[in-house]
C-alpha cells in the first residue's frame, strides 16, 4: 500500500499474493495459485477473529472443492460441498467426511501484501 | 469366515452405504472396543453415491485399509434375509448367521420404476446401474429423462456434458416440486434450457414402446418422444422389507424414535431406510433422502447403540450439481408460510421461508460453482438455533448473514 516496496523479496520463499486491503475486511479469501513442488496449488488465505493470518491449499481434501468459498466460524473453515471442516490454524481434520488434513502454510502480511511460505 | 461369523457381543449393521459404514466408524469414535459387522449387499467396498449421477465415477468411501485399521469387518455382497429379533440374529441370503448385540438397519433405498414395461428403463440407485447406463451415453443419442427430480435432473445434465440430446418429462407443474421452492427451482430449469435440455412440465407418460429406431414415449396429452435412451428418475422406496417381515413398525420408512430405535429391542434404523420425529418440526416424521442425512444418522445410530439418550436434532440439508450450477436446501421448505428473497449484487437470489410467527424454517439458493452455499450455512446455522430474524435484514443484501446470526430464538 501507498507505493511502498514490501520488506521481504518476492524472490524468497514466500510467494506474493497481493495487497491485504481486501484480506482485512474478510475471513477467507482465495489467493492465485503459486508453484510449489512442480505444482501449482490453489490456496486459501484466512483472517483469523484475533487477527493473526493463516494459509492452506486453496481444495478441500475429501473431493476437489475450494475451500474459500465455505464459510469461515472462529477458526475453523466449512467446505462448500460437503461441510468437511478444518482447523485451517493447524489443516488438522475435524471429522467425516474429511479423513485427510489439509496442508497450511506460515502467511504473514508485511506492508499491506500477504505472503505465503512454499519453501 | 465360519457360519457363525457373528457374536453375541458384535454390534451388527445391515447396509454398508454411506450411512452403515459412518455408524462402524463413529462406534469406534466413541469407544467401541468390541465386534463391528458390517454387511454389505453389493459386491464393491463402501462408496458414495452422488458421484453416480454426476462424473459416474466409483469414489470409495474410506480407503479399505482404514477398515482394517478400525477393525470393522466388512462382509461385501452380504444380502440381509431375515431377521429373528427375539433370537438376535441376522440371516444372510447365502445362510450365514450373525447374531447381534445390536443392530443397525441402513438398508437405503431402492430406485422407484416406472408402472409399465414395453422398452427397457434404467434407473439410477447403485454402481451398477451407472455402469449400464454410461455405456449407453454417447454424442448425438437421444437421452429422454422421466422425472424432473434431483436424479433425473443430475442425470440430464451428465447426458447433456456427454453431447447427448436431452429431454426431461416431468408429470408435476414444475421440476423439483418435491423439496425446492418454485423460485430457485426455476432458476436451475433456465440453466437447463440455456444447455439445450427439453424440458417439459406437466406432462405424463402413458406407454412405451420398443420400434427399430429406439424408444417411443407416449405422452398423456397426445404426442410421442422419440430416444434411444429412456431412464426413470421417480423416486426412491425405502429398503423395508426384512423389518417388515419381522414384524418392525414400517410407515413408508421402518419407523424409529428420535434416537432412531425401532419398534424392536435393540434393532435400530437409520439413514434412506427411516422414518424419524424431527424435534425442529414438531415431531414431524422424516424420511429423508440425503447424503448428509445418512452420515449424521450414522454417527447419531452410533452413539445410540452405545446407550447415548440424545435425540437427533440436524437440520435437513441437501445439495444438487446440475451443469455448473450447485443447489442447496437448508430446513424444510413446505413448512414455511412466507416467503422472502435476498437478491444479493451479483444477482442470485437466496431464498428463505418463514413459519407463522416469524421462525426461519427453510433457505435454498441456486447459482454457480458453490456460490450459494455460505449463505445457505448461515441459514442453516439459524434454523437450527430457532431463530426469528427480522424479514427486513433477510432481504437487505447490504446486512451480512453472519450478523443476523444474533436475531433473537422464536418463541
Amino acid at each position: 500500500m501507498d507505493g511502498q516496496q514490501p520488506s521481504i523479496s518476492p524472490t524468497d520463499l514466500y510467494a506474493r499474493l497481493g495487497t491485504a486491503a481486501a484480506p482485512l475486511v474478510i475471513d477467507v479469501r482465495r489467493t492465485p495459485a503459486f508453484e510449489a513442488a512442480d505444482s501449482l496449488i490453489a490456496s486459501a488465505f484466512y483472517r483469523s477473529p484475533d487477527d493473526v493470518y493463516y494459509a492452506s491449499d486453496g481444495h478441500c481434501t475429501h473431493e476437489k472443492t475450494l475451500l474459500c468459498d465455505g464459510l469461515v466460524m472462529g477458526g475453523v473453515i466449512e467446505c462448500p460441498k460437503h461441510n468437511g471442516r478444518f482447523d485451517y490454524t493447524s489443516g488438522k481434520a475435524l471429522g467425516a467426511p474429511v479423513l485427510v488434513d489439509v496442508r497450511t502454510y506460515p502467511a504473514k502480511v508485511i506492508d499491506g501484501t500477504v505472503y505465503i511460505e512454499v519453501g | 469366515m465360519p457360519e457363525s461369523a457373528g457374536t453375541a457381543a458384535a454390534i451388527v449393521i445391515a447396509g454398508a452405504g454411506e450411512c452403515g459404514t459412518r455408524a462402524a466408524f463413529a462406534l469406534r469414535e466413541q469407544g467401541w472396543d468390541g465386534p463391528v459387522i458390517l454387511a454389505g449387499a453389493e459386491p464393491s467396498p463402501p462408496y458414495e453415491r452422488p458421484p453416480l449421477s454426476k462424473t459416474g465415477e466409483l469414489k470409495p468411501i474410506c480407503d479399505p485399509a482404514a477398515l482394517r485399521e478400525a477393525d470393522i469387518t466388512f462382509l461385501p455382497g452380504a444380502e440381509a434375509a431375515r431377521l429373528d429379533t427375539a433370537a438376535h440374529v441376522l440371516e444372510l441370503a447365502d445362510g450365514r448367521r450373525l447374531p447381534y448385540r445390536s443392530l443397525l438397519l441402513a438398508t437405503g433405498a431402492r430406485a422407484r420404476r416406472l408402472p409399465f414395461g414395453g422398452a427397457p428403463v434404467h434407473v439410477l440407485r447403485t454402481h451398477a446401474d451407472s455402469v449400464a447406463l454410461r455405456g449407453r451415453l454417447a454424442p448425438g443419442r437421444r437421452v429422454a429423462v422421466i422425472g424432473g427430480g434431483f436424479i433425473g435432473l443430475e442425470l440430464a445434465s451428465s447426458a447433456a456434458a456427454l453431447g447427448c440430446a436431452v429431454t426431461v418429462i416431468e408429470l408435476g407443474p414444475r421440476l423439483m416440486g418435491r423439496a425446492v421452492p418454485a423460485r430457485v427451482a426455476a432458476v436451475m430449469a433456465q440453466r437447463h434450457v440455456a444447455a439445450g435440455v427439453d424440458i417439459r412440465c406437466g406432462t405424463g407418460v402413458t406407454g412405451l414402446a420398443q420400434t427399430a429406431s429406439g424408444v417411443t414415449i407416449t405422452l398423456a396429452e397426445g404426442g410421442t418422444v422419440e430416444a434411444d435412451v429412456v431412464v426413470a428418475g421417480v423416486g426412491a422406496a425405502p429398503e423395508t422389507s426384512l423389518a417388515e417381515a419381522a414384524g418392525i413398525e414400517v410407515a413408508d420408512g421402518i419407523v424409529v424414535d428420535a434416537r432412531f430405535a425401532t419398534s424392536a429391542p435393540d434393532v435400530f434404523a437409520a439413514g434412506d431406510c427411516c422414518r424419524y420425529p424431527h424435534p425442529l418440526y414438531d415431531d414431524r416424521p422424516l424420511r429423508l433422502e440425503s447424503w448428509r442425512a445418512a452420515q449424521e444418522h450414522g454417527t447419531a445410530a452410533a452413539r445410540a447403540m452405545l446407550g447415548g439418550t440424545e435425540p437427533y436434532a440436524g437440520v435437513p440439508w441437501f445439495w444438487t450439481d446440475q451443469h455448473d450450477y450447485t443447489l442447496q436446501v437448508a430446513g424444510l421448505a413446505d413448512t414455511a408460510s412466507r416467503e422472502v428473497v435476498r437478491v444479493r449484487l451479483d444477482g442470485t437470489e437466496i431464498w428463505f421461508g418463514l413459519a407463522d410467527g416469524g421462525r426461519l424454517v427453510a433457505a435454498a439458493a441456486a447459482g454457480p460453482g458453490n456460490s450459494v452455499a455460505r449463505d445457505i450455512k448461515l441459514a442453516e446455522m439459524l434454523i437450527a438455533r430457532r431463530a426469528a430474524p427480522d424479514p427486513a435484514a433477510l432481504a437487505d443484501p447490504g446486512v451480512a448473514l453472519k450478523s443476523v446470526l444474533r436475531s433473537p430464538v422464536a418463541g
